[in-house]
């Protein structure tokens, strides 16, 4: 991807910036202008928790082509303390107990790595809680 | 607004199509179209397609099939909303017509994806690419993840997911133009390879080219073209979150239930009115859940109706004679339009040995991402 594309994303995708409404308090990752819950244009920046529970899941068997070394891999969509939800691969456990529930924590990791002289993309990744 | 008819129908066979172009198949639905209202002119074109431009590196879709139809100068665009592309460019047609603007207005859906493109990554775009493409899902991951919601909600299982796969290749197998015309057993479905947990292969819509067309004008003009038109009664779309993650609740698509609740109020129709419907099949999952959102069974039954055979041929509200996406195919941009053929010729009484008997009203849904985007239209025999 263009090197701006991939810098614009980093306050999100390295340090979990949300937006939370200033009128009803939604928390929405990544941030955005709107708020999706009350309309409020008003909304300040805020850091996500880096921990999370796992509201649902899946093994991904047959992945993108830039995943292809990977599978099969977790992933999950993982509801913080704020409230926000985030889709995330989840890593370092056995892919089929990633399950709805499951607590997990937040950590800085490699997500992908383009073609030859590309970007190392980062962001972060679900681990076991506790680990 | 005028009333609306559906006057001509056409479409190619589904499948992996090697001889035949991107513009090959919307010509081939386009013609059959015209020729089957006896029809040479035309007002206007909308192309339903989602992704040419990443499947075969073709955009500006309009003018190409307008020149390629021999229509060059009738107004012609595309119409885009991921792999509800095709219901609505019928959308777009329908509005056409009943505002008075047009008269003759084609409807097509086309799309080739069998020509080399990574598919998975094309279709992986009518999701969220920042949020949630970024980190590796993949479409069939993301209904996955609808499908697991649902089972923690409903108590929804793989099995009840299979029935509805044993169902679409039942029902496909009696379709000329179906991609896979052959019948499947439960343990086929549950022994299938794994695509994302709990989906196997044979509970996922497969990769195919193909086109569709229909053919509108008002309905006071229909009789000039044929003895049987239909009328569509609703014309209704919703939209809800792109990402999955920002959803009210995972294990619902709730743009299909505003859809429908949008089309039963235009239509003045309730769910019970319904005789006949096609739905957006592209998973086992979604099927469940638009029998749920359409109210065609309670919340939380959706899981039994295949099993029990209630939206099997025969069943209360039969749904996918054509085989729906899983067994006919899912050229994405075309299928809106197909599934609007298969009401047609169901209202016609043209279906042959999937007629389901007395049906003069049917539905169609089709859907976009991973449940952002819902089309229905309901028809009804002239």
């Amino acid at each position: 991807m263009p090197s701006p594309r991939y810098i614009r994303e980093i306050p999100a995708r390295y340090r979990l910036e949300a937006s939370r409404c200033t009128a009803c308090g939604k928390v929405v990752y990544p941030g955005r202008k709107v708020c999706p819950s009350c309309g409020s244009r008003e909304a300040e920046t805020v850091r996500l928790s880096t921990k999370g529970t796992v509201v649902t899941s899946t093994v991904i068997h047959v992945p993108p082509d830039e995943f292809l070394n990977e599978a099969p891999y977790a992933m999950a969509v993982v509801e913080t303390p704020e409230g926000a939800r985030l889709m995330t691969q989840i890593v370092d456990c056995d892919p089929s107990t990633v399950l709805p529930g499951m607590m997990v924590d937040l950590e800085f990791r490699r997500v992908r790595e383009e073609r030859k002289s590309g970007i190392l993309c980062y962001g972060h990744k679900g681990v076991p809680a506790g680990t | 607004m005028r009333e609306v008819a559906v006057i001509g129908t056409g479409m190619t066979r589904f499948g992996e199509l090697w001889d035949s172009s991107l513009r090959d198949l919307c010509v081939e639905a386009g013609l059959k179209a015209l020729e089957s209202a006896g029809a040479d002119k035309l007002d206007s074109i909308y192309i339903g397609n989602m992704s040419a431009g990443q499947f075969v590196g073709q955009e500006h879709l309009g003018p190409l099939m307008a020149d390629y139809l021999g229509m060059a100068g009738v107004p012609a665009a595309r119409v885009e909303s991921a792999c509800a592309s095709g219901g609505m460019a019928l959308r777009s047609a329908f509005f056409e017509v009943a505002s008075g603007a047009s008269d003759l207005v084609l409807a097509a859906g086309v799309e080739k994806m069998n020509d080399g493109a990574d598919v998975t990554g094309v279709l992986a775009t009518a999701s969220d690419q920042e949020a949630e493409v970024y980190y590796g899902v993949t479409f069939p991951g993301l209904y996955a993840m609808v499908a697991r919601a649902h089972m923690e909600k409903y108590g929804t299982t793989v099995e009840d997911m299979s029935w509805v796969s044993v169902k679409a290749h039942r029902n496909g197998a009696r379709n000329p133009n179906a991609q896979f015309r052959r019948l499947v057993s439960l343990e086929d479905v549950m022994m299938s390879t794994m695509v994302a947990e709990p989906l196997r292969m044979l509970h996922c819509s497969p990769v195919t080219d193909g086109a569709a067309a229909v053919l509108l004008c008002p309905v006071d003009r229909a009789k000039e073209f044929t003895d049987r038109p239909v009328k569509i009664l609703a014309s209704a779309a919703a939209t809800s979150t792109l990402s999955l993650t920002h959803r009210k609740d995972m294990a619902d698509l709730d743009v299909v239930e505003l859809s429908a609740e949008r089309a039963y109020k235009m239509a003045g129709l309730t769910p019970g009115d319904i005789h006949v419907a096609e739905v957006h099949d592209c998973f086992a999952i979604a099927e469940i859940c638009c029998y749920e959102a359409l109210g065609f069974v309670e919340r939380g039954k959706g899981k039994d109706a295949a099993k029990d055979g209630v939206t099997d041929l025969g069943g209360r509200i039969p749904v996918n004679m054509s085989g729906g996406l899983k067994s006919k195919g899912h050229p994405v941009g075309a299928t809106g339009i197909a599934q609007a053929i298969t009401i047609v010729e169901q209202l016609r009484g043209e279906a042959g040995e999937s007629q389901v008997e007395g049906a003069r009203v049917g539905l169609a849904q089709n859907m976009g991402g991973s449940g952002a985007s819902s089309v229905i239209h309901i028809f009804q025999g002239v």
